[in-house]
């Protein structure tokens, strides 16, 4: 490695090996990251692209195929049958995340008692994994047991709830605990955002006589742009990498009623022997991410050196 | 989320309300904030409530009843004799599984964060933000796309089932959240120190140790959390890259509920899922805020 001076190391006359040492020193410190990270993220990512343009099934076979593994993929009901639900529960996820989020921080932020209590009772289901939470829903969530059962026990007869094991219906309990698992990030993320406005502008509006919900839909709202923006990119990131959730609520099912990419890449790889297909279907979800997520931090990394350099 | 926004929004975060002069009726403000309080609680409530239920009175009684016979051999049975699979020994050996493979991996992705951040920030060279860049991008990969190239590798390696296996992914993997949060938290340290530190004839490692270290601890604090919660909670890895005795407690935890003979002992799986559950709802009982801090650092939960 060339040992180059730094900008702040101390200026340094003599070659010796010592001095090298300490000129090289950061760099070797950090090159193991540097090292792990191009081969386990990018050698990573290479490979599985590669095995997906190869006839692999329950083992790497080296025989090229062309695109012949995204055409499989592309045209194979279970695939289409995870498009269609990554696209309903991707939008109402991201959706009611951000609206009951936004809700809660409003309410949050009108000075009231208990609030540190309510903001950990609003935060705790991150905290936890989903295949410990999932357990307790998929039991409030079964018809003989669950809520429609205690509904019906308050007199409700008629009450039916069955959404889990219905196959149209499926999906939409998926969104319900996802939206209960992430919804406080995204009220953590507005409250802080409410905290930082200036206070000074919002007197002003308040002695212009202008109404709450003016001063909230006008001037706050507005200021909180920024973090729609996080909170967006971040929630759809999230929606696109979902597992646990479809695993511990529904398992996929009924048939393959809940089936999400995540889920189509695990059970091709691991109990199918369909390696290339499930190198394919990771390869697609990677460029989803990919296309969202890269021109992000390209632009938060702007911002950073820009506001560092002020 | 990078930069100077992380140390504003988590400083706005824990700033009391500004008073606003026109206030909403109290009713309906409490009123919601109690309601959607008590729903994000209930999957909780309902798991405490039915672990410590005989069976009968679950059979009988609704989901949120309240115990009329209060049992704790639900606990016990998951503990030790609940079948994970076809052996019957509870779910202990797992437990102990996730606690070593979390302990370890912890420890090592949080110190060579804390070195990465330290390099990144106080002995920027050349191209160090492209780097940080590809780092960072690991963050946020779905690891559906790693997943098949490592079990190969593990394998070859004679670590596949193995919690040394497990944790070398977690670090692998883990390296790019500590390494985000020791950067963005030394950018605001003073390069002042570190000059006067320099001029004093101190070199790269008595720097790290005697001024970056010891100011370090509320972003260890942060790190330490985030990293435990993560990898405790992880189940993708320890599904891909476990079978039998080896896995950890979230892989045995799907598998104890998912046991399809016999009649289901739903008391017991919802004691073994709150086992689960402890470790990381202690953590957050106790350091919350630092919890929250993370998660807005990070900017991200997976």
């Amino acid at each position: 490695m060339e040992a180059r001076v730094s900008r702040s190391s101390p200026e340094v006359a003599s070659n010796s090996f010592g001095n090298w040492l300490q000129l090289a020193l950061p760099k070797l410190v950090l090159a193991p990251t540097v090292v792990i990270t191009l081969i386990f993220v990018y050698g990573f990512i290479l490979w599985t692209t590669y095995l997906s343009f190869t006839r692999s099934k329950g083992y790497p076979i080296h025989e090229w195929v062309g695109w012949l593994q995204y055409d499989r993929v592309w045209h194979h009901p279970r695939w289409e049958v995870a498009m269609h639900n990554l696209a309903v529960f991707g939008v109402l996820y991201v959706v009611l995340c951000m609206a009951i989020g936004l809700l809660l921080a409003i309410l949050l932020d009108q000075r009231i008692r208990m609030e540190g209590t309510l903001r950990a009772i609003y935060l705790y289901p991150l905290a936890l994994s989903f295949i410990v939470t999932g357990t307790a829903w998929k039991w409030m969530l079964n018809p003989g047991l669950g809520i429609q059962k205690l509904v019906q026990g308050w007199g409700f007869e008629n009450f039916e709830f069955d959404w889990i094991v219905s196959e149209e219906m499926a999906i939409y309990t998926v969104v319900i605990a996802g939206v209960w698992q992430a919804s406080g990030f995204v009220m953590a993320m507005f409250l802080a955002g409410l905290r930082g406005i200036d206070q000074e502008m919002l007197k002003a509006a308040s002695i212009d006589c202008a109404s709450l919900p003016k001063i909230y839909w006008n001037i706050i709202i507005p200021q909180l742009r920024p973090i729609f923006l996080s909170s967006m990119v971040i929630l759809v990131h999230l929606a696109i990498k979902s597992y646990e959730l479809v695993v511990a609520l529904t398992g996929g099912g009924p048939g393959y009623a809940t089936e999400l990419p995540s889920t189509f890449m695990y059970v091709h790889t691991f109990t199918r022997n369909q390696l290339a297909m499930g190198a394919a279907s990771a390869v697609m979800m990677l460029l989803t991410v990919a296309a969202i997520m890269v021109p992000y931090l390209y632009s938060e990394m702007r911002a950073g050196r820009r506001a560092s350099q002020q | 989320m990078t930069g100077a926004k992380t140390t504003s929004m988590a400083q706005y975060w824990d700033t009391p309300p500004a008073a606003r002069r026109i206030r909403w009726a109290p009713f309906v403000i409490y009123g919601l904030l109690g309601f959607f309080a008590l729903v994000y609680l209930l999957p909780l409530a309902v798991m405490l409530l039915t672990s410590v239920k005989p069976l009968t009175e679950i059979y009988s009684g609704s989901i949120i009843s309240w115990p009329q016979q209060w049992t704790i051999d639900p606990w016990v049975r998951a503990w030790g004799s609940t079948c994970v699979g076809l052996s019957c020994n509870g779910i202990k050996g797992y437990f102990w599984n996730s606690t070593k493979m979390t302990v370890f991996a912890v420890i090592i992705s949080t110190a060579i964060g804390m070195l990465n951040g330290y390099v990144l920030t106080k002995w920027r060279f050349k191209g160090a933000n492209v780097l940080f860049g590809l780092i960072l991008f690991g963050c946020f990969i779905p690891f559906q796309i790693v997943l098949i190239p490592m079990a190969t590798l593990l394998g070859k390696m004679g670590m596949a089932s193995s919690t040394p296996g497990l944790v070398f992914v977690h670090v692998v993997y883990g390296l790019c959240f500590t390494t985000l949060y020791f950067r963005n938290y030394y950018m605001a340290f003073p390069d002042e120190l570190i000059k006067a530190a320099m001029i004093d004839g101190a070199r790269f490692f008595s720097i790290f140790l005697r001024i970056l270290v010891p100011n370090s601890l509320p972003i260890v604090v942060v790190t330490v959390i985030w990293q435990f919660t993560n990898i405790w909670n992880d189940f993708l890895f320890g599904a891909s890259f476990s079978t039998g005795e080896s896995a950890p407690m979230t892989v045995a935890l799907n598998n104890v509920v998912n046991t399809s003979t016999g009649e289901r002992e739903y008391n017991v799986h919802m004691a073994a899922a709150m086992i689960a559950a402890l470790p990381t709802l202690l953590v957050y009982i106790v350091g919350g805020r630092y919890f929250v801090r993370g998660l807005m650092a990070g900017s991200v939960k997976g």
